[in-house]
């Protein structure tokens, strides 16, 4: 999810929009300095405290803020459109990032392509006599996937509404621990097997200790930007490399167009619902950008998709104090982009040109959606355009592209 | 086959590309957007003119033999057709965009044509070579032996060079076809097509790389120069920017002072 952040001065807005736990915000607000965010988004960009407003103004988010405040409200437009280029690329810094430890991984450690079982939540196997009966499959792994993420979605705004901004915190904070310890000793050891390393346990144990004690403190509380953000990309490629290991073959792909067309149709739906007028005022129950908390309670239960940042999300809101101007960009996002890309990958047949194909079409794809953010100026999601630009180059480059170029480079042709 | 070749060959082929990146495009976000959409049109002509073969392929029943061969051509010529078409519409896409720019900033500078047609350029030319050459690339690190069965051992050597001299020639052929474009001089394009004909009709002739190569280098200088000329150089300039005298480096000097 996409969302542009003006400067508001409604108040109220602090109220509702308050973050889910009482910790202060981790982010010193430099505004002016600009470091913020670009990269990545989200996730922890929701901790505000609830009390206070000066902390509600804090905005812990990530992105760029070229604030001065007190702007005439003509002179938007144009910064919108000055900075738009330069939030472009502080968002495909940490996509390209993050698609690049995916698929360094992919392509050097065997364990991600390895099919190793299946998670719950694809419950039917894909290794069917026929092609029918595994296309059914998938289908149907693709429904109960989506389900869990709609049911898990619900259940996370009826926590917001109701206030149960503990649970959600604890929540939080138990997927994070799993993240950061248990997948990062895992990948740790594969890494490891894969180059015939060995590792005393207690150089291990110092090792994961040490990478999973700092990232709780950067990502829950406070910690240099930069060093949040290249946490938030790790956890982000480390679900991704689970994705891309546990789900089958054509469910995934059902999976990542399904979401794609879910998160469209949610926002659509957001829309209709929401009343133009009453931007600033907060009701609204459903919020649609918080369809993306729910990306992943696959693997574990309690696992992280309140890293979607989307929850600053109404559309069209506004934040509050600081003319912070900035993109968001979900982490729900970054891990779909990852998987398309590192899937493309693991594709088997030691080709590059589909990943990079992928590469660049995502990479359009979000350009494109950060354009129509600007000239809109409404939270968007950010995956449709581009996991659909993404599966079109997949597809294509693998079954036309390849054969083409195989051929003209072994007669050693060039066009 | 080991890492010596695959650096090697990596750093002959992309050296100049990424150095042209780093040193003018790398600073400038907006510079850098043009460089993914130009990669992006090539992207999608190519894809185009694979489907275009693949069809051709079906339609043909995939008949072994010299059929397979002449198809292999016409998909080459029909690629290259359809990339200059591509960069065409990619001109149309990049007026249309500047003047939408400047229209709501007028008094920001957006990126002059001369600017755009060499981005665009790199992008397509860096597409170009990056498809044609990463998977033998990737292929140079593993074990094996070249030329074992009797083809030239010089494969990767080759290879490497002609997607150096194809990246180029794309940043060249951008430059002079944008300017055509602009002077209404629709003959040029013409020229840029055949010239981009005549190289890739050239590596038919693989693997006699001698001539191959030589002729593709003459074509890149004489194309270089071209596109310098047009984009406003001089000799004059030239030979001011090799004394260290120009404008810039003196005040850039001064500055630094």
């Amino acid at each position: 999810m996409l969302t542009f952040m003006a400067s508001d001065s409604e108040e109220e807005v602090c109220d509702e929009r308050t973050s889910l736990m009482s910790a202060e915000s981790p982010l010193p607000r430099s505004c002016q300095e600009g470091q913020q965010g670009e990269e990545d988004g989200d996730s922890a960009a929701q901790w505000r405290s609830q009390e206070s407003e000066e902390d509600c103004e804090d905005d812990p988010d990530r992105y760029i803020c070229s604030g001065v405040p007190g702007r005439p409200p003509g002179l938007e437009e144009e910064l919108t459109l000055k900075y738009g280029a330069k939030h472009v690329i502080m968002l495909f810094v940490p996509v390209t990032l993050c698609m690049v430890v995916v698929v360094a991984t992919i392509k050097s450690v065997r364990f991600y392509t390895e099919k190793n079982g299946q998670l719950i939540y694809t419950p039917f196997t894909e290794d069917t006599p026929s092609v029918g009966q595994r296309l059914l499959n998938s289908l149907l792994n693709t429904l109960i996937m989506i389900s869990v993420i709609v049911v898990m979605t619900i259940f996370l705004v009826v926590l917001y509404k109701y206030r149960c901004y503990k649970f959600i915190h604890g929540w939080l904070i138990m997927s994070s621990l799993m993240l950061l310890f248990l997948f990062t000793y895992i990948y740790l050891g594969e890494v490891l097997k894969t180059y015939n390393v060995a590792m005393d346990y207690p150089t291990l144990f110092l090792t994961v200790w040490n990478f999973g004690a700092v990232g709780m403190v950067c990502i829950h509380w406070k910690g240099p930007l930069v060093l949040q953000q290249a946490y938030l990309i790790m956890i982000s490629a480390l679900m991704a490399l689970v994705f891309i290991k546990y789900l089958p073959e054509w469910s995934a792909w059902v999976i990542l167009g399904a979401i794609s067309v879910y998160a469209a149709m949610v926002w659509t739906v957001g829309m209709a619902k929401l009343d133009p007028p009453s931007q600033g005022a907060l009701q609204l129950p459903y919020d649609p950008e918080m369809e993306e908390d729910s990306y992943d309670s696959f693997g574990e239960p309690s696992y992280p998709d309140v890293f979607e940042p989307s929850l600053p999300g109404y559309p069209g809101e506004e934040l509050e104090e600081e003319e912070e101007r900035g993109v968001k960009l979900g982490l729900g996002d970054f891990i779909f982009y990852s998987v398309l890309v590192g899937k493309a990958a693991a594709a088997g047949s030691g080709d590059w040109n589909t990943t990079l194909a992928c590469f660049v079409a995502i990479l359009i794809g979000l350009c494109l959606t950060l354009l129509l953010l600007a000239v809109f100026k409404k939270a968007l999601p950010a995956l449709p355009i581009s996991i659909t630009f993404g599966l079109i180059f997949y597809f294509s480059t693998d079954n036309l592209v390849r054969p083409f170029m195989d051929t003209l480079a072994s007669h050693q042709l060039y066009i | 086959m080991t890492a010596a070749v695959f650096f090697g060959c990596a750093f002959i082929a992309f050296g100049p590309a990424l150095a042209l990146y780093v040193f003018t495009i790398a600073t400038e976000p907006l510079r850098i957007i043009f460089l993914i959409a130009g990669a992006f049109f090539w992207l999608v002509s190519l894809l185009i003119s694979s489907l275009f073969w693949f069809l051709a392929r079906l339609i043909t029943d995939n008949r072994d033999g010299p059929t397979q061969k002449y198809l292999l051509i016409f998909g080459v010529l029909l690629s290259i057709f359809i990339q200059e078409m591509f960069r065409f519409g990619y001109y149309r896409l990049l007026k249309k965009a500047s003047e939408g720019l400047k229209t709501i900033n007028p008094d920001e500078t957006a990126p002059s044509m001369r600017l755009l047609a060499y981005v665009s350029g790199l992008g397509f030319g860096i597409m170009s070579g990056v498809f044609s050459f990463v998977n033998t690339l990737s292929n140079s690190l593993g074990p094996g032996t070249v030329g074992i069965h009797g083809d030239s051992p010089q494969f990767f050597l080759n290879s490497a060079f002609m997607t150096l001299v194809i990246i180029l020639l794309h940043v060249f052929w951008g430059i002079v076809f944008f300017d055509a474009c602009e002077k209404k001089k629709w003959y040029i394009l013409l020229i840029v097509l055949l010239t981009h004909l005549l190289v890739s009709a050239q590596t038919f002739l693989n693997p006699h790389y001698g001539i191959n190569l030589v002729s593709a280098y003459i074509t890149m200088v004489v194309m270089g120069i071209w596109a310098f000329f047009v984009a406003g150089g001089s000799c004059r300039s030239l030979k001011l920017c090799l004394l260290c005298q120009d404008k810039d480096f003196l005040l850039y000097n001064q500055r630094s002072r």
